[in-house]
This record gives C-alpha cells, sequence and structure tokens, in this order.
C-alpha cells in the first residue's frame, strides 16, 4: 500500500498541498528562510516543481530537512549546499554561474551587447545612405502598384 | 464505420497535400496559370477532408465508441459532454489532427480571401503551406494514427486525464494552436518570397494581417493557459517557466518582433531580411515547441503523451524545414537591398531596439531552456534552469523594453528629436512618477519589484493615452474617434502590456499567504479579512467525489463572500485535484484551498490575498483586443470585397 501511495504521489504532482501547517516553524522569520530556500530547491522526482510547491513524499522530508538546518543555525547557503551534496546539483533550479555554466549566464547579455553594436552599425549606414535615385516602373511593377492603392 | 471513413479522409487530405506542394510550384516557375490556380480548390479541399476526419473522431468520442484505442484510453461514459469533445484533442493523436486542421484552415483562408495577391506568390505559398501539411500528415498516419481500432472494444474507457478536465484547459489547446499554426503562414510568405526573389511593401501588408492574427491567438492561448495554472494548481502560480510554457513563450516574442518588423518593411522598405528571418524563425520555435511537448525530451509536468520515435520525426519535420529555409535565405537574403534612408534616432530606429530586445530575450529563454539538455549531452551533467535564473535573466530586457516603449512609439519616421517627442509623454511620465510614490507610500519595507513594475506599467499605459491624445493634434475628441483603427489597435494592445507589468509586479511584491490547520466553526484573520471555515461536506460530483469546504470571507464585520474550495478524487483515473475557490476583485483576489484533514482534527487550510491578480490577464485580454482592432482597420482587412479608393488611404502618420 505504501509504495501504490508513494507511486500515486510521484505521478501526481500537485495532488494535494505543499507546505503542510506541521512543517512549519514557529519563528515567521526563520519560516520566511525557509520558504525562500525551498522555492530554489527542485523536487528531485517531480518533473520541473520546487520542493515549496511539490507534493511528493521526498520534497516533504527535503522541506523538514532545510528547517532542521535553519533551525540548527545554518546559513542559506549552507542549507543549499547541504541538499546539493545529497542530491546533485540537479535540485538547483538556479544553476551556478560558475565553470560552463557561466556560458548560459552570460549568453544574455552578449547577445544583447552584439545585437545592439549590429544594430547600431546598421542603423549608421542606413543614416549615411543616398536615396536611390528612381527608377521608372515596368508595366507589371505599375498594376501592382494600382492594385495596392485600391486596398 | 465512422472512424474508418475519418481514416480514410485524412488519407485523401495527405494526397491533396502533395498535389498541392509540387503541382502549383512547377505552375509558377513555369508560368501556366492553370497549375498556379489549382492551388486554391486543392486547399479548401484538403481542409473540408481534413474537417472531415476531425469531425468523425470528434462523433467517435461523444458517442464513446470504445473500440478505437484512443477513445478508449482518453474518455469515459460518465464525462461530461463538454470535456468528451474537449477529449479529441487532450491527448496526442487527437491534438496533432487539430494541428493539421488548422494548418489547412490557415491554407484555405489565404486560397479564399487572396484573391487580391499576384497568382504566382499566392501559388507558391499555397505550395509552401501545403508541404508543410504533408509532412504533418505523414507523421499523423505513420507514427501517431488516431483511428486505430481494438480488436477487443472494451466496456468503458480509462477517462481524461482529470487535470484536463477544466474549461480552462479545454480551449488552451486550440487557441495556442491557432497561434502556432497561424505562424506558418508568415513562414510560408518568407519562403515564397525567396523563391521569388523579392520582398517589398506590398509583401509586408500581406504578412502583418496573417502574423497579428497568430500573434493574438497565441497571446489569448497564453493567457488561457497561465489563468488556468492559477486557479488549478492550488496556489495561484500563473507562470513557472515550465520548458512547455517556453515552447509557447519564444514563438509569442518573435511573433511580436515580426509583427513590428513588418510594419518598417511596410512603411520604409527596409530590415526585409531581416524580417524574413524573422517568420522563418517565429514559425521554427512554433515546431520546436512542437517538438519539446511531442518528443517529451525536456519532461515536464504537461508531457502527457510523450514517445522518441515521434520526437525524432518532428525533430526531422523541423530540420528539413527550418533547415531549407534558411539555406534558401542564405542564397537570396542578400538580394534584398534597404532602401529607407533614417536617422538613428526616429520610429525605425526605435522599432530595431523593440526587435533587439525582443529576439535577445526569446534566445535568453531559449537558451535557459535548452541548457539542461546541452549539459547533460556534453558533460553528462544533470542540472536544472528554473524560475529564479529566468526572472533574473529575462526581467532587465522587459524593463528596457517598458522604458523605451511609449517614447519609440510616439517617435516620428525618418528623423526625430527625443526633446521633442517627450513633449507629449510629460503628462505620463508625471502620472507615472506619481504612481511609483504611491506604491512606495504604501509599501514601505517591501521589495523594488511593486514600485518599478507598476511605475513602468503605468508609463506604458499612460504614454498609450498620450500618443492617442498627441495624434488628434488640436481638433480635439472627434478628430479621436476618427483615427485610423490601427492607432487605436496600437495604443490598446500597448497599455494592455502595461497592465499586464501592473499586476505581475504588484501581485509578485504584495501577495500574502498563509496555511494553517483549522477546525470546523473556526474563525482566523488574513491581512485584514476574517474566514471562517463554516463546514466540510462530501459531495458526489458526475464522475467524481469532492470534499467541499463552505468558508465565509468577511471584512470588519461585513461579509465579503462565501467561497467553496474543494479537493476532488477522480476515481477512474485514481487521482486527486484541488479546485481553489477564488473571490475574484478589482484590486484583489481572496483564494481559498482546502487541504486534507489533519488527525487530531481539523483541516489544512491555505488562504492567499492576491492584489491586483486579474490585471494580468485583464492586460493579456486588452492585447489581444489590441490585435482585433487593428486586424479591422481597413487597410489590413484581408478580403475588401469592394475597394473603395480613398485619396488618403495611407495617413502620413
Amino acid at each position: 500500500m505504501r509504495q501504490v501511495l508513494l507511486l500515486l504521489a510521484f505521478l501526481l504532482p500537485f495532488a494535494a498541498l505543499a507546505v503542510q501547517p506541521d512543517e512549519m516553524l514557529p519563528d515567521p522569520a526563520a519560516e520566511a528562510r525557509a520558504r525562500a530556500i525551498s522555492q530554489l530547491l527542485r523536487c528531485p522526482v517531480c518533473q520541473g516543481e520546487t520542493i515549496d510547491e511539490s507534493n511528493a513524499p521526498i520534497s516533504r522530508d527535503l522541506r523538514l530537512y532545510v528547517r532542521e538546518r535553519i533551525v540548527a543555525g545554518d546559513s542559506d547557503d549552507q542549507v543549499i549546499d547541504a541538499v546539493v551534496d545529497r542530491f546533485g546539483e540537479f535540485v538547483l533550479f538556479q544553476p551556478t554561474a560558475q565553470g560552463t555554466n557561466l556560458v548560459l549566464w552570460m549568453a544574455g547579455p552578449v547577445m544583447a551587447v552584439l545585437a545592439l553594436l549590429l544594430a547600431w552599425r546598421f542603423l549608421r549606414i542606413r543614416a549615411a545612405a543616398r536615396p536611390e535615385t528612381t527608377v521608372a516602373l515596368d508595366q507589371e511593377e505599375s498594376d501592382r502598384l494600382e492594385q495596392i492603392m485600391r486596398d | 464505420m465512422t472512424a474508418e471513413f475519418g481514416h480514410f479522409a485524412l488519407i485523401l487530405a495527405f494526397a491533396v497535400a502533395l498535389y498541392q506542394m509540387v503541382v502549383p510550384l512547377i505552375g509558377a516557375s513555369k508560368g501556366w496559370g492553370g497549375w498556379m490556380d489549382s492551388a486554391r480548390p486543392a486547399a479548401v479541399a484538403q481542409f473540408l477532408l481534413t474537417g472531415l476526419s476531425f469531425a468523425c473522431l470528434t462523433v467517435a468520442f461523444v458517442t464513446s465508441d470504445f473500440s478505437l484505442k484512443l477513445v478508449y484510453e482518453n474518455s469515459h461514459t460518465a464525462k461530461p459532454m463538454i470535456y468528451k469533445i474537449s477529449g479529441v484533442w487532450g491527448n496526442h493523436e487527437g491534438s496533432m489532427l487539430l494541428w493539421v486542421l488548422i494548418l489547412s484552415l490557415f491554407g484555405a483562408a489565404a486560397a479564399v480571401f487572396g484573391t487580391n495577391l499576384p497568382p504566382a506568390l499566392r501559388a507558391r505559398v499555397l505550395a509552401v503551406q501545403a508541404s508543410i501539411g504533408a509532412a504533418f500528415y505523414a507523421f499523423i498516419i505513420f507514427t501517431s494514427n488516431p483511428f486505430l481500432r481494438l480488436a477487443s472494444p472494451p466496456f468503458d474507457g480509462r477517462d481524461l486525464n482529470p487535470l484536463l478536465q477544466d474549461p480552462g484547459l479545454a480551449f488552451h489547446p486550440p487557441f495556442l494552436y491557432l497561434g502556432y499554426v497561424g505562424l506558418s503562414m508568415a513562414f510560408s510568405f518568407a519562403v515564397a518570397a525567396l523563391i521569388e526573389g523579392r520582398v517589398d511593401a506590398a509583401w509586408a501588408r500581406w504578412v502583418r494581417p496573417w502574423t497579428l492574427a497568430a500573434w493574438m491567438f497565441l497571446t489569448f492561448g497564453i493567457a488561457l493557459g497561465s489563468w488556468w495554472a492559477y486557479y488549478e494548481l492550488g496556489w495561484g502560480g500563473f507562470w513557472f517557466w515550465d520548458p512547455v510554457e517556453n515552447a509557447s513563450f519564444m514563438p509569442w516574442l518573435l511573433a511580436a518582433a515580426l509583427l513590428h518588423s513588418a510594419i518598417v518593411v511596410e512603411k520604409r522598405e527596409t530590415l526585409k531580411s531581416w524580417t524574413i528571418l524573422l517568420a522563418i524563425m517565429a514559425f521554427g520555435f512554433s515546431m520546436i515547441g512542437t517538438f519539446i511537448v511531442r518528443s517529451g525530451v525536456l519532461t515536464s509536468v504537461h508531457s502527457f503523451a510523450s514517445d522518441p520515435a515521434r520526437g525524432v520525426f518532428i525533430l526531422g519535420i523541423l530540420t528539413v524545414f527550418t533547415g531549407g529555409a534558411l539555406t534558401l535565405y542564405a542564397v537570396r537574403a542578400p538580394q534584398m537591398t534597404a532602401k529607407g534612408v533614417f536617422a538613428p534616432v526616429s520610429r525605425e530606429g526605435a522599432l530595431i531596439l523593440n526587435n533587439v530586445l525582443l529576439a535577445v530575450a526569446a534566445f535568453v529563454v531559449f537558451i535557459g531552456t535548452m541548457w539542461p539538455l546541452v549539459a547533460e549531452m556534453l558533460w553528462g551533467r544533470k542540472l536544472s534552469v528554473g524560475p529564479p535564473f529566468f526572472n533574473k535573466a529575462f526581467t532587465p530586457f522587459m524593463i528596457a523594453l517598458a522604458l523605451a516603449l511609449p517614447l519609440g512609439a510616439i517617435l516620428p519616421w525618418k528623423r526625430g528629436l527625443l526633446g521633442r517627442s517627450l513633449q507629449p509623454l510629460r503628462g505620463a511620465l508625471l502620472l507615472a512618477g506619481s504612481v511609483m510614490a504611491l506604491v512606495f507610500a504604501v509599501s514601505t519595507g517591501r521589495s523594488a519589484i511593486a514600485v518599478i513594475g507598476a511605475g513602468l506599467g503605468a508609463w506604458i499605459v499612460f504614454g498609450a493615452v498620450a500618443e492617442l491624445i498627441h495624434r488628434t493634434g488640436q481638433s480635439g475628441w472627434s478628430r479621436l474617434l476618427r483615427l485610423p483603427r490601427a492607432d487605436w489597435g496600437k495604443a490598446t494592445a500597448h497599455a494592455g502590456l502595461g497592465v499586464t507589468f501592473i499586476g505581475i509586479s504588484l501581485l509578485t511584491a504584495w501577495q500574502v499567504e498563509d496555511i494553517r490547520v483549522a477546525q470546523v466553526g473556526q474563525t482566523f484573520r488574513v491581512a485584514d479579512y476574517d474566514i471562517t471555515l463554516a463546514s466540510v461536506d462530501e459531495v458526489q460530483g458526475p464522475n467524481y467525489i469532492s470534499t467541499t469546504a463552505t468558508m465565509q470571507v468577511a471584512r470588519d464585520g461585513r461579509p465579503v463572500a462565501t467561497l467553496q474550495p474543494e479537493k476532488r478524487v477522480y476515481p477512474v483515473q485514481a487521482m486527486p485535484t484541488t479546485e481553489a475557490a477564488i473571490d475574484n476583485g478589482f484590486f484583489r483576489d481572496i483564494y481559498l484551498v482546502i487541504g486534507d484533514a489533519q488527525k487530531d482534527g481539523g483541516w489544512a487550510v491555505r488562504t492567499y490575498v492576491k492584489p491586483f491578480a486579474n490585471w494580468i490577464w485583464a492586460g493579456t485580454i486588452l492585447m489581444a483586443l489590441g490585435g482585433i482592432i487593428s486586424l479591422s482597420d481597413r487597410r489590413y482587412r484581408v478580403a475588401a470585397g469592394v475597394r473603395r479608393v480613398s485619396p488618403a488611404a495611407v495617413p502620413a502618420e
């Protein structure tokens, strides 16, 4: 029965409430920290949910673990590192900005700078361009023009 | 029998599509009128046949014909009629049939309404459209056939996933597909123009209505999906940066960029090759979206049907079409020379900035979505990219966009002066500043998101109003009503974006959450509201069992609402769902969720007060409405039957 329940819980990501009242810490500030941390951690068995939203048993365990660490006096980073040590970087919803992941973090800004430079170059060219000398339209084109003007 | 009929109609549609992708193309290159024109009846026939096939499948679902494997797997006799119908596309095979139905619908629409297109261009557009169709007909018939029979039909079906049994989600896919597939028209026009080697103002004018329609449907479809997530998932999240959401968001961003760059092509004969590239990419991303959803390559909550063989097939289609179009682009793009001359500070310049921001934002979403896949393939690392990354990496582009938008929208073509264009916006700037001050005053000690987001949103909204007033000049209100509808559409859509910004930022910053155990009869207080858990009852629904709580909400002793949040169990799929109860309001939603019974009595209860939540969707509806208003502008009416010659057809803006 337990296995059936576990399986169900894995299959049903939204089945019930995530954070349960009995998990919460009495100190609102500590609880707020726990919630903030929970929103950065991915449930290891669900599909794209944070442990804060997920109702899988493992997420509940992780939420309790995060709170345990907070009560024990860990800093936010220490708590996150402790979870990553157990489950790997898969649980980090925000990938670390180190090593090859720098490509991910820098892709947007680098692309933006490149695109702006390209756009600026194009704008300079357009500003310096001379208006084209007018060429008389051939028959086909003037027909088209007439059609367009009628629209 | 009906099923075989539908199956046969689908195969016939495939055959017609094969004809339509070859014959008109030959006709167009040889200049044979008959061959070219045969594309039109073919496009209509293809649509009718696919429609017939879709109707047959619908009949099978409505009559619960469990001899069809698909119906058995996704339907149940006890299901309400609306979900029997929506069950047709609530599964992989049926949704692909809907995909080609809409594809052929757009083809037929271009054939019927495209009377003013040059015959060769029309023939090529329809041929390209048919080639996309042919690929997807093959995909359906060979890998995802909805008409397969079961040798021994079971007594009853396995029911539709209960999460999909919801009005919001029932109509979410059709709208999304209208958007995705609508972009195929822009793609077909782009490829046809590349084959012809010419892009001009007329081309841009023909492409714009199709893109506008696609963008509008996409806007509405995405909004519907996010609204569904808001009320169905039980905690009021509205956007998760889930791969499947991103798959619909990337084409939306690119379609928005395409809409704006096509204006430059139409008015100024510049940005031609970029616009063609955008048209190819926008549809390319639609297909990437289909690939992501259908292959399950990036597992997410949405992939209710994933299969590697299908994924490979779609990847093949994606590669052939996007790769082919890009190759053609590489060959032909140098011929598309820009004509207009303009200074960097001008409407053209502003629209280029718009395109840079939207395209780079789409790129950021793309790389974030694909990064886990890349990391796993290259380095064997299993990592995740989620909301915290996207919020940080994506938001700056939206802030820049919001800052520039009202000014860019009011700049004159060719050459403008920032100082002069700012003058009509002084009022808007002042009002946006006051909004920021107000928000700052009421939210002391809270995050900057509220102040910045609401300020930017207000700047866009008031900027749109200021632009309308500016366009009327000295002649007052009567002129306001006679402004071209395109101006109204533009102002409405821009204001909608501002409203959505306000909604997202204020909801994010000011939301109040309360989680507790409540005894029946107990009253508790959340953010000035007194909430009473009056009773909890078991209720039998048509195909589910519900635990329904009755909760009273009061403020200062006056009743505000009585809400009934539910927890349902669908026995056929043994699946529980939460049905939050929401009291919608202009300034706030009260959002109640009932949870499990607790061991020592009482119930887990979640209460949220969500300020300005409805503004998010009100804004998206305004954006879509702006699209409709623009579409109705006589300049873009695709099928203006009798065309009046008016002396001032195009206002000089």
